[in-house]
């Protein structure tokens, strides 16, 4: 699909989120600071209308949280969220109401996102009465067309997610997301849960309701080979940052920002005839709670240096033409120093 | 029904030769053939891949090697190990071999550890089950282990917790109780499954260093594709209970000779061009209560004729080192091509 040019459809600036960690009484007594989890440390990007975004990284890099609160589950703690032009955190009542049938979040366990005692038509037939897009004569008719949407047989209909697979249960899912027809899916770990063979045929069915229904898809996950496959550009975070934002081809084949080097590297490759036999990365990945000063991959980078361990880079455009958030980046001279 | 003119014996270079393996387990549903009749040897040093969907019996055939399948599991067949039938053995003298010269590692590092004893209480466990070693140096050899799996600071980190460690640290403190014993075969139950990809990567080489140096085999059960290019010397693909193929890593990828294989192997991105369908493989495993009588991937599959489903296909020789359960093996190979 073509992403169409002019202001973007999603626009992310500076977005922040930190969970206050609970303390045992006692450590309260004895006077223990105050912990917080730092999951959104300042996170902004934009999305294209029709645009795949891919957003990766490993646990606790906050990619979830961000999902959850361009949806406004999470009440993000600053920064801005503008979805087609409007201030989504200013938004109330019918409008609110409408931002919230235009982005669809899609949950990554099938087994705990559908209520079991809900029987499919009434998962599917839900949304509808409640943002009443349709008469109500006219819902059993939208029903039987999402389950032929997401290639769901119909006697499907009076059944309970338990009879159901977990790739025919995420199907249910991404029926029940696409029931109030929004133009914005959310997709975190979609499939992860779900073996390959299963996995394929839901990544097929993503891309091709996303060409007919003209979706526009943040595909949050942590497999690099699946955002790769799916996405037209990829941020990659990192402990609440996007530290690399590329067009996907550019990112895969040079990536800028040691972090994402690491990890392309780790990933294990298909090909049995490329192995590497030492490890891409050393050292484990830091706590969200004490995040390293400056830049906070800094401990486990190869090329690290005195700035790295003072001044946190900020994203800036790399020599390639894609977004990276290293001192190299923008003083590409300093590497060769070390 | 199988070919069983394989030697009883295990032959030279063999560490392991498991031979019509099955479990079974008899549920109010039916009875489940969770491991189908497996035949499968284990060479001296290897890193073999067992790969496979959930449900494939992957997992279940690592645990019935060392008997710790829970009633209502029945094992059948034999798993000749240095001359014994590790599935006949006395259970004392199983234990002898289980834990000592065969040990295990598993998926959950977070559960597979007992929370409420120190790392070195743990690792002590085994020397002291299975080693003639005193106390001083039972402490030095702990040290030791812990070293040699890559924990900083070893020394100090023996009196800590599980909790006091992160998930690739804690497999890290596995892998070290496992090796206490010195074992010369390792069993691992998808060990980096739960693990963040950079310290997957770790484990994994770890993993192969400490094959190297201690010369043990290992068998790596796991569902990711990837791992297994990146690690195993051969891989052994399942479906419903059964061997589908097994061969060199680099044979199997390259010249995949079961439909199964062919499917899997396209069902994983990365390998196409970008947005473009994924060749997926269509329908869901079959149930293992009720297993089709023929080839058990038959109605997923492209190549299927009546002669998979009238008979299952025995396992037979495809390659140099390679065997495929498939009727249609040629078939395969000239999709490949």
């Amino acid at each position: 699909m073509k992403t169409t040019a002019g202001p973007p459809l999603l626009d992310v600036q500076g977005l922040a989120k930190t969970f206050p960690l609970h303390r045992p009484m006692l450590k309260v007594l004895l006077g223990a600071p105050r912990l917080t989890v730092h999951a959104l440390n300042g996170v902004s990007f934009s999305v294209r209308r029709g645009e795949t975004l891919g957003i990766v990284g490993e646990s606790g890099c906050g990619k979830s949280t961000l999902a959850r609160c361009l949806v406004r589950l999470i009440e993000p703690d600053g920064g801005s969220i503008r979805y087609d032009g409007a201030d989504v955190r200013a938004l109330t009542g019918a409008e609110r109401r409408a931002f919230n049938r235009r982005v669809q979040l899609i949950f990554q366990d099938p087994y705990s996102s559908l209520n079991p005692r809900m029987t499919v038509r009434q998962t599917l037939s839900e949304a509808l009465r409640v943002h009443r897009l349709c008469p109500p004569g006219e819902i059993a008719g939208r029903v039987a067309g999402l389950l032929d949407l997401v290639r769901l047989p119909q006697d499907s209909l009076d059944r309970y997610p338990h009879e159901f697979s977990g790739g025919q249960r995420q199907r249910i899912g991404i029926a029940r997301a696409l029931s109030v027809e929004p133009n914005c899916l959310i997709a975190d770990e979609l499939v992860s849960a779900l073996d390959v063979s299963v996995q394929a045929q839901v990544i097929n069915l993503l891309l091709e309701l996303q060409e007919r229904l003209e979706l526009t898809v943040l595909f949050v996950a942590h497999d690099l080979r699946l955002v790769r496959h799916i996405s037209h550009r990829v941020a990659v975070m990192y402990l609440g940052r996007i530290v690399e934002l590329d067009r996907t081809e550019r990112l895969f084949s040079a990536p800028s920002h040691p972090y994402t080097q690491a990890l392309l590297g780790a990933a294990p490759e298909l090909d049995p005839t490329r192995r590497r036999r030492t490890a891409a990365v050393r050292g484990e990945l830091p706590s969200p709670v004490a995040i390293p000063p400056g830049c906070p991959f800094h401990p486990r980078c190869p090329y690290a240096f005195d700035a790295c361990l003072r001044e946190r880079p900020e994203l800036h455009r790399s020599a390639g033409g894609g977004l990276a958030a290293c001192h190299l980046v923008t003083m590409p001279q300093a590497a060769h120093a070390t | 029904m199988r070919s069983r003119a394989i030697a009883s014996e295990a032959g030279p270079g063999i560490a392991l030769a498991i031979r019509g393996l099955a479990t079974t387990f008899a549920m109010s549903t039916g009875l489940v053939r969770a491991v189908d009749g497996i035949d499968l040897d284990v060479r001296a040093g290897e890193v073999l891949g067992l790969v496979g969907e959930s449900g494939c019996g992957k997992s279940v055939t690592l645990r019935s090697l060392v008997r710790l399948v829970r009633p209502p599991g029945r094992i059948e067949g034999r798993a000749i190990w240095q001359g014994k039938d590790l599935l006949a053995l006395p259970e004392r003298e199983l234990r002898d071999v289980r834990g000592k010269e065969i040990a295990m590692i598993f998926q959950e590092p977070m559960t597979a550890l007992n929370p409420v004893l120190s790392i070195r209480q743990q690792i002590d466990e085994n020397l002291k089950a299975h080693t003639g070693l005193g106390r001083a140096e039972r402490t030095r050899r702990a040290i030791e282990l812990l070293d040699l799996v890559g924990i900083p600071s070893a020394a100090e980190r023996l009196d800590s917790y599980p909790h006091q460690f992160s998930g690739g640290m804690r497999q890290r403190v596995m892998i070290a109780i496992a090796l206490a014993s010195q074992p010369r075969l390792l069993l691992a139950d998808e060990p980096t499954t739960a693990l963040d990809v950079t310290i997957q990567d770790q484990i994994l080489k770890l993993l192969l260093e400490l094959r190297d140096r201690l010369g043990m085999s290992v068998i790596l059960v796991t569902h990711d594709l990837g791992v297994v290019a990146q690690t195993c010397d051969r891989v052994a693909v399942m479906y419903a209970g059964q061997i589908m193929e097994v061969g060199p890593v680099v044979e199997v990828f390259r010249n995949p000779r079961h439909a199964y294989t062919l499917g899997l192997l396209g069902s994983m991105p990365g390998g196409g061009a970008i947005r473009q369908p994924l060749r997926s493989i269509e329908g869901a495993p079959p149930s293992l209560v009720d297993l089709p009588r023929g080839c058990p991937f038959a109605p997923r599959c492209t190549f299927v004729t009546d002669a998979c489903r009238q008979r299952r296909p025995d396992l037979v020789q495809v390659a140099a080192d390679h065997l495929s359960a498939c009727v249609h093996h040629d078939q395969v190979a000239k999709a490949v091509s």
